[in-house]
């Protein structure tokens, strides 16, 4: 038995560095956010957009004309930070729920947080149908906060749920708890979308996700979340690999299991269910990217947590600059990111199982 | 067992039960733990045998009853107080991810470790003897997920070494090794009570706990059916009725210690 042929699990010699593979990443994004926020259909150069820069921060006039100036500030540079943070908010998550929950299937969705937000973001849509006089339901932002709410209700259930006797939280419980609870709230947003009637496309539309027209407002609600999950879950990185070896064990190294669950489920849900409510529905991010850096940097949370974040920014500004730019008709980029990620993690998948029998 | 001068620390159950649910595990434990000293627990499947590692480690806490570490009670120390002071190695340990050996290891090291986990020279020192202690050495740095069952089962106990804590705990450190290494793990377990720890190890081996332990306690049906030096308590009387079978005991000058065999009982009386 050689180690050399077990795929997916490299020896410790053959990891990549982390701060090279940070650096890389890091790279790579500002390579893609500035191509992408000079692509699209007002062709504006790279010369000009680094002009504006240089005087919205020294406060001199902008040389640039109305227009331009509005196009990058007000339109591009919003959504590709929404989809910048959006993408590392994901990711970050799903490399937590992967150790807290022992289980490399697991992503942000696992415990219902996409469900809750969907069904938030579609009853919302029925409520501006319901009470047409009521100004509060037709605000462009009244879809995110109806998906956040209901995100981070669906999240406290599944906790409560998921508690036994001793107040505890096995990773097992939590898992069919938020299975329970996602499935009971796919067929209410079944409901919804059969009582919305015309109004249905809005709700589905949503539900691809996408980052179409976001404006700074939703790159703040994401960055919000973002920064103290990131906080959070660094803090914990080193008691989330003790953990990975369960909870027993984790307990007789000194590690206060219970605290440790909590403080990362909340901080990175609420990091998801913000992501999603801005966001709409885009999968395999979360799954997809500490997976792959798992296989290239090695399993130590203190370096996937910060890589998985810097991967999943990378892949998600990408991907939306393809459909911005490249692809015809504005492809919703979870529609893009579940046919190209989804086949990606089947394979990965199968490598693992090869893997997994023959080693 | 007071008399002993010893100054590490020991350990202590007082009339300890322990419920599962409406099961009762453990009943009117009362048992003293001293430093230096190698103990046995055995007995038959479901005795409580691991349950009583669970309360000595405080992974689960007592329905009554108290148990002493250094005197003190146990539900008194903080975690990472407790962990300087009481490692266990448990029967079973997910290993899902593929950090190393070298990488487990080091995780025993959590106690005395800041927040961002570095270790110094002397954490390294513990480790490295933690490693080369169980002959881990030329594989420590392959992944756990692709190590044989009794790699893992190695990997896990070093863990439990390099957390160098006076008062260890394993719950069969040697099921699923083969003779050598199980001869080697029982043998630095021996050592590690000769530098003045306390060490208890779960068993069913019982040839190997004569050989290499100082001290033996008997549980059956979650009470001590019997306990101490096991010169004193290896008779064929006691683990006849312990495990339920015909027993002999014969001196084994070859490995040192004791041998037992046992035979099914003839139908008594009918029965």
């Amino acid at each position: 038995m050689t180690v050399d042929n077990h795929i997916g699990t490299p020896p410790a010699k053959r990891r990549l560095s982390p701060w090279l593979a940070g650096m890389f990443l890091c790279l790579a994004l500002v390579v893609v956010a500035s191509a992408s926020l000079a692509s699209g259909y007002l062709d504006i150069g790279v010369a000009d957009i680094a002009g504006l820069f240089r005087s919205k921060a020294i406060g001199s006039p902008v040389l640039l004309d109305e227009a331009a100036a509005v196009t990058i500030w007000e339109v591009r540079l919003p959504r590709i930070l929404t989809a910048l943070v959006c993408g590392a908010a994901l990711a970050l998550s799903g490399a937590v729920f992967q150790g807290l929950l022992l289980n490399p299937l697991a992503d942000p969705y696992t415990l219902g947080v996409s469900s809750g937000a969907a069904f938030g973001a579609s009853g919302t849509v029925i409520l501006g149908l319901l009470f047409p006089g009521a100004a509060l339901f037709a605000e462009p932002w009244a879809m995110t906060l109806g998906a956040f709410a209901a995100a981070s209700l669906t999240l406290a259930a599944v906790i409560l749920l998921a508690q036994d006797a001793d107040r505890r939280l096995s990773p097992t419980n939590l898992i069919l708890a938020g299975v329970i609870l996602s499935a009971i709230l796919s067929a209410a947003i079944s409901f919804v979308k059969y009582l919305a009637g015309d109004q249905v496309e809005s709700i589905v539309f949503w539900l691809l996700g996408s980052f179409q027209a976001r404006t700074w407002a939703d790159a703040g609600v994401i960055i919000v979340f973002f920064i103290p999950a990131l906080f959070v879950s660094l803090w914990s990185a080193v008691d989330l690999n003790i953990m990975t070896m369960g909870a027993r064990a984790a307990e007789t190294l000194g590690v206060n299991t219970k605290r440790v669950r909590l403080s990362l489920l909340a901080a990175v849900s609420l990091a998801a269910a913000a992501a999603v409510s801005v966001s709409g529905v885009i999968g395999f991010v979360g799954l997809i990217v500490p997976h792959l850096v798992r296989i290239l940097a090695g399993p130590d949370h203190r370096s996937l947590l910060p890589l998985s974040a810097l991967g999943g920014a990378l892949l998600l500004s990408l991907a939306d600059m393809a459909v911005r730019s490249w692809l015809p008709g504005e492809i919703p980029v979870g529609v893009l990111t579940a046919l190209l990620a989804g086949p990606a993690f089947l394979v990965i998948f199968r490598k693992r199982m090869a893997g997994r029998d023959n080693g | 067992m007071d008399e002993r001068q010893s100054t590490g620390p020991r350990l202590s159950v007082r009339d300890v039960r322990f419920k599962h649910g409406p099961q009762l595990v453990l009943d009117s434990v009362t048992l003293d733990f001293a430093p230096g000293r190698h103990y046995a627990v055995l007995g038959p499947n479901g005795a409580g045998k691991s349950t009583l590692l669970d309360l000595l480690s405080r992974l689960a806490r007592p329905a009554s009853g108290s148990i002493l570490v250094e005197g003190r009670n146990i539900s008194e120390y903080t975690p990472g107080g407790l962990a300087r002071l009481v490692s266990l190695a448990p029967q079973e340990c997910r290993l899902d991810f593929p950090f190393t050996i070298r990488e487990v290891a080091r995780m025993g090291r959590r106690p005395y470790l800041g927040r961002w986990g570095c270790l110094d020279v002397e954490d390294e020192r513990a480790v490295e003897r933690a490693i080369a202690g169980l002959h881990l050495g030329s594989i420590a740095d392959k992944p756990v997920t692709a190590l044989s069952g009794g790699e893992r089962r190695r990997a896990v106990v070093a863990r439990t070494v390099a957390q160098d804590a006076p008062i260890m705990l394993l719950d069969e450190p040697t099921s699923g090794l083969d003779v050598a290494q199980a001869l080697s793990v029982m043998a630095l377990m021996k050592r590690f009570a000769g530098e003045g720890r306390l060490v208890v190890t779960v068993s069913h081996d019982l040839d190997l706990a004569a050989a290499f332990c100082h001290e033996a306690v008997f549980l059956k049906a979650g009470r001590v059916a019997a306990a101490g030096p096991i010169g004193e308590c290896f008779t064929p009387d006691i683990l006849a009725a312990v495990y339920d079978a015909e027993a002999a005991v014969r001196p084994d000058p070859f490995l040192g210690g004791l041998s037992a065999s046992f035979r099914p009982r003839k139908a008594e009386n009918g029965s």
